[in-house]
C-alpha cells in the first residue's frame, strides 16, 4: 500500500501543478455557465427553473476538460511504462489517477457549483445540495472519464473522442444529481435521488479501474 | 531474486507484420548480453515483450530465481529494471523530486537515491526542473534509478546513446558493478558495450 | 457451434452458403410481414399510424439484440483473444447503429401524429437514443486506433463497459421519466396488443434477424478477406 500512497501523492502533484491546476477547470465552468443567460435571456424566472440542471450539465462538462492529460502525458514520455513495471498493479495506479483528479478538479468544481447555480437564479437554500450532488457526482465523472481518457491512449482526436466515448455514460449521475435537487427544492423525497447517485458513483470507483488497466495495457502493447 | 532469464523459441509481431521469430537467449546471473540487429528489427519488442508488455505470438520468457521458476508477474514487477528510448520524466517537476518517485515507486530509498546522484554526477542539476535538462543529463537522471533501486535484470533499450565517452565509462564501471553483484544485463545496442558481453543477434 | 466456427474456414465455408440462405429468408419474412402489417385492422386508437409501430418495434428491439452480440463477440475476442470474434464485434456495430437509427426514425414518424410532436424525451425513445451513441462513441473509437488488434481490444472493453452500464442508463432514464410525468401519459406500447397484431410484430422480427444475420456474415467475410489481403500485399513487399 505504500505504494499507492507514493502514486497518490506525486499523482495530486501532478495535477495540481499542471497548467494552473483546477483553475482552468473552474474557469471553463464560469465561462459555459455565462453563456446560459447570454442564450436563454436574463429573465429570472426562466433562468430559476433551469439553474440546478444547467449548473450540473455545464459541471459535467467541465469535468471533461482534463481528461486527456490524465494518461496521456505518461503514456508519451514513457512513465505508464514504469507505472506498468512497479509495485502495485496498474488498477491501483488508474484510481489513483482518478482520485487525484476527482480531488484537484472535482471538488473545486463542487464548491462553484452551488454559487453558478445561485448566480443562474437558483435559491440560495439549494445551495448544500448542490455542492453535495456535485461533490459524490464528481467521482463518478472522474472515474467515467478516467475510462475514456484510457481507451483513446495513442489514437488521434483525443480530447473530443473521450467525450464522444463518456458522455453517455454521464448520462445516469446527471439524471439522479439534478433529479435529487429538482426533488429537494420541490420538497419532495430526495434521498432516493442522492441513493442512486451515490451508488453509480460508487460503481464506477469500483469497476472503472480494471477498464482501465486493461486499456492501458492493450495501448502499451 | 532472478537468478537467469530464459527466452525459448520467441516470435513477436506487430500489427500484421512478423518481426522475427525463433529466438532463444539464456542469460544468467553475473552475464551481460548485447542485442545487435538493424532498426526496425525488432529490438525493442523483445525488450518490451521480456518486461511482458507486448505478448509474445509464439515461445516463452521464463525467470527462474535460486528455487525454481518465478512468476512473471513477481519477476516483472520487483525485479526487472526497463529503460527505453524515453526517461518518463515529467518537464515541470524538478529532478530530484522525479528520482525520489522513481527510486521509491522501484524499491530504492532517499539514501540511495543520493548515492546514484554522486556516482552519476548528477548533484548539481537535482534543484533544476527536468525541461531544463540537456539530454545526456536526462539520460543520466533515468539511469540513476537503477543504482538506487536494487534490482537483478536490466533491460536496457540503447542507454548510452545520448552520453558521451566519460560518462559512458562511469555507467561502464556501474554496469561491472552490477554483473558483479549477480545482475543480469541485456541491451540493446549499436555501438559496442563498454563492459565485455556476449553478443545477440536479432533477425528477421 | 461457435467453438466449431471460430476457425476462420470453417467460417468461410459456413457463411458461403449460410449468408445468401439468411437474406433470402429475410425478403420472404419481410415481404409476408409487410403484407401481415397493412392487411391489419387499423386501431382505434392509433389509426393508421400503427403500421409504423410495426417496423419500429422491432427495429428498437432489434438494436438492442445486435448490442447483446456485440457484447458478447466483444468478450469472446477479449478473453480468447480470437481475431475472428474481434472482427465480428466491430461488423455488428454499424449494422447496431443502424437498426437504432431506424427506430428512431421510425419513432419520430410514429409520435407526430399521435403527440403532435417530431420528437418527444419519453423512456423508450429517450433510452434508445443513448443506446445510439452508445454506437457512435464504440465506431469512433474503433476509428480513431490505427492498429488494429489495439483498436479490438480497446473497443471491446468499451463494449462491455456499455454492456454492464446499458441498464443502468434504461433504468435511471425510466425513472427520470417517472420524476417528469406530465398529465399526459405517454405509454410509447400502446393499449395491450390484441393477437391480429402479434402475427406481423414477429414476422418483421424475426425478417430483421434473418437481416442482421445475412448482414454481418458478409461483413466478417469481407473483414478476413481485407486482412488476408493486407497480410498478402506485405509478403509480398518484402
Amino acid at each position: 500500500m505504500s505504494g499507492f500512497g507514493v502514486l497518490l501523492r506525486r499523482e495530486l502533484a501532478l495535477s495540481w501543478g499542471r497548467g494552473g491546476g483546477p483553475l482552468l477547470a473552474l474557469a471553463f465552468y464560469a465561462a459555459t455557465a455565462t453563456l446560459l443567460p447570454l442564450a436563454m435571456g436574463p429573465e429570472p424566472a426562466r433562468l430559476a427553473a433551469i439553474a440546478p440542471g444547467s449548473a450540473w450539465l455545464a459541471l459535467a462538462l467541465a469535468s471533461l476538460l482534463s481528461l486527456e492529460r490524465l494518461f496521456e502525458r505518461d503514456y508519451e514520455d514513457g512513465a505508464l511504462d514504469l507505472l506498468a513495471l512497479g509495485p502495485a498493479p496498474l488498477e491501483l495506479a488508474a484510481f489513483a489517477k482518478c482520485l487525484a483528479q476527482w480531488i484537484t478538479a472535482g471538488a473545486p468544481l463542487a464548491v462553484l457549483a452551488p454559487v453558478v447555480a445561485i448566480a443562474l437564479g437558483a435559491p440560495p437554500s439549494l445551495a448544500p445540495m448542490i455542492a453535495v450532488t456535485a461533490l459524490v457526482g464528481g467521482i463518478g465523472f472522474s472515474f467515467c472519464g478516467g475510462i475514456g481518457a484510457a481507451l483513446s491512449l495513442g489514437s488521434r482526436r483525443g480530447g473530443v473522442l473521450i467525450a464522444v466515448i463518456v458522455l453517455p455514460l454521464f448520462a445516469p449521475p446527471v439524471i439522479f444529481g439534478a433529479g435529487a435537487i429538482d426533488a429537494y427544492a420541490a420538497g419532495l423525497d430526495w434521498k432516493t435521488g442522492l441513493m442512486l447517485l451515490s451508488a453509480y458513483s460508487l460503481e464506477t470507483l469500483a469497476l472503472g479501474p480494471f477498464a482501465m488497466a486493461a486499456a492501458c495495457r492493450n495501448a502499451l502493447s | 531474486m532472478i537468478v537467469a532469464l530464459e527466452i525459448e523459441n520467441l516470435a513477436v509481431a506487430r500489427g500484421d507484420r512478423l518481426l522475427f521469430k525463433g529466438f532463444g537467449l539464456a542469460l544468467g546471473a553475473g552475464e551481460a548480453v548485447a542485442l545487435t540487429g538493424r532498426n526496425g528489427a525488432g529490438k525493442t519488442s523483445l525488450l518490451r515483450a521480456i518486461a511482458g508488455m507486448i505478448r509474445p505470438s509464439a515461445g516463452r520468457v521464463a525467470f527462474r530465481s535460486a528455487h525454481g521458476e518465478l512468476p512473471a508477474e513477481d519477476a516483472r514487477t520487483r525485479d526487472l529494471h526497463l529503460i527505453g528510448h524515453q526517461d518518463g520524466l515529467k518537464p515541470g517537476r524538478t529532478a530530484w523530486d522525479e528520482l525520489k518517485f522513481q527510486v521509491a515507486w522501484t524499491g530504492g530509498t532517499i539514501a540511495s537515491a543520493e548515492a546514484a546522484c554522486e556516482r552519476l554526477d548528477l548533484m548539481r542539476l537535482r534543484a533544476l526542473e527536468v525541461r531544463k535538462l540537456s539530454a545526456g543529463q536526462r539520460r543520466r537522471l533515468a539511469l540513476a534509478r537503477l543504482v538506487a533501486s536494487p534490482r537483478r535484470l536490466w533491460l536496457l533499450d540503447e542507454p548510452l546513446a545520448p552520453l558521451d565517452a566519460e560518462r559512458r565509462n562511469i555507467f561502464g564501471a556501474l554496469m561491472r558493478e552490477h554483473l558483479a553483484a549477480d545482475g543480469l544485463i541485456l541491451a540493446a545496442v549499436h555501438d559496442p558495450l563498454p563492459i565485455p558481453a556476449r553478443s545477440a543477434e536479432l533477425t528477421s | 457451434m461457435i467453438a466449431a466456427l471460430a476457425n476462420p474456414r470453417a467460417f468461410m465455408r459456413f457463411s458461403r452458403w449460410a449468408a445468401p440462405t439468411l437474406g433470402a429468408i429475410a425478403a420472404v419474412l419481410a415481404a409476408a410481414g409487410l403484407w401481415l402489417d397493412f392487411t391489419a385492422r387499423p386501431d382505434y386508437q392509433q389509426g393508421y399510424t400503427v403500421h409504423i409501430m410495426f417496423i419500429h418495434v422491432p427495429a428498437a428491439w432489434m438494436s438492442l439484440f445486435v448490442y447483446g452480440c456485440l457484447g458478447v463477440a466483444s468478450f469472446l475476442g477479449l478473453v480468447f483473444r480470437h481475431a475472428l470474434a474481434d472482427a465480428a464485434a466491430r461488423a455488428a456495430a454499424p449494422l447496431g447503429a443502424g437498426f437504432t437509427l431506424l427506430a428512431l426514425a421510425t419513432g419520430s414518424l410514429w409520435g407526430r401524429p399521435m403527440w403532435g410532436t417530431w420528437w418527444v424525451w419519453d423512456a423508450r425513445l429517450t433510452s434508445v437514443l443513448v443506446l445510439f451513441l452508445f454506437y457512435l462513441g464504440y465506431m469512433a473509437l474503433d476509428a480513431a486506433i490505427d492498429d488494429e488488434a489495439r483498436a479490438s481490444r480497446a473497443c471491446a472493453i468499451l463494449a462491455l463497459v456499455g454492456l454492464i452500464n446499458l441498464p443502468i442508463v434504461h433504468y435511471s432514464v425510466v425513472w427520470w421519466n417517472t420524476l417528469h410525468q406530465g398529465s399526459s401519459v405517454f405509454r410509447a406500447d400502446g393499449p395491450a396488443m390484441p393477437l391480429s397484431y402479434l402475427a406481423p410484430l414477429l414476422t418483421l422480427t424475426l425478417a430483421y434477424m434473418a437481416a442482421f444475420g445475412a448482414l454481418w456474415l458478409v461483413r466478417i467475410r469481407s473483414e478476413v478477406w481485407r486482412r488476408r489481403a493486407a497480410v498478402l500485399a506485405l509478403r509480398a513487399a518484402g
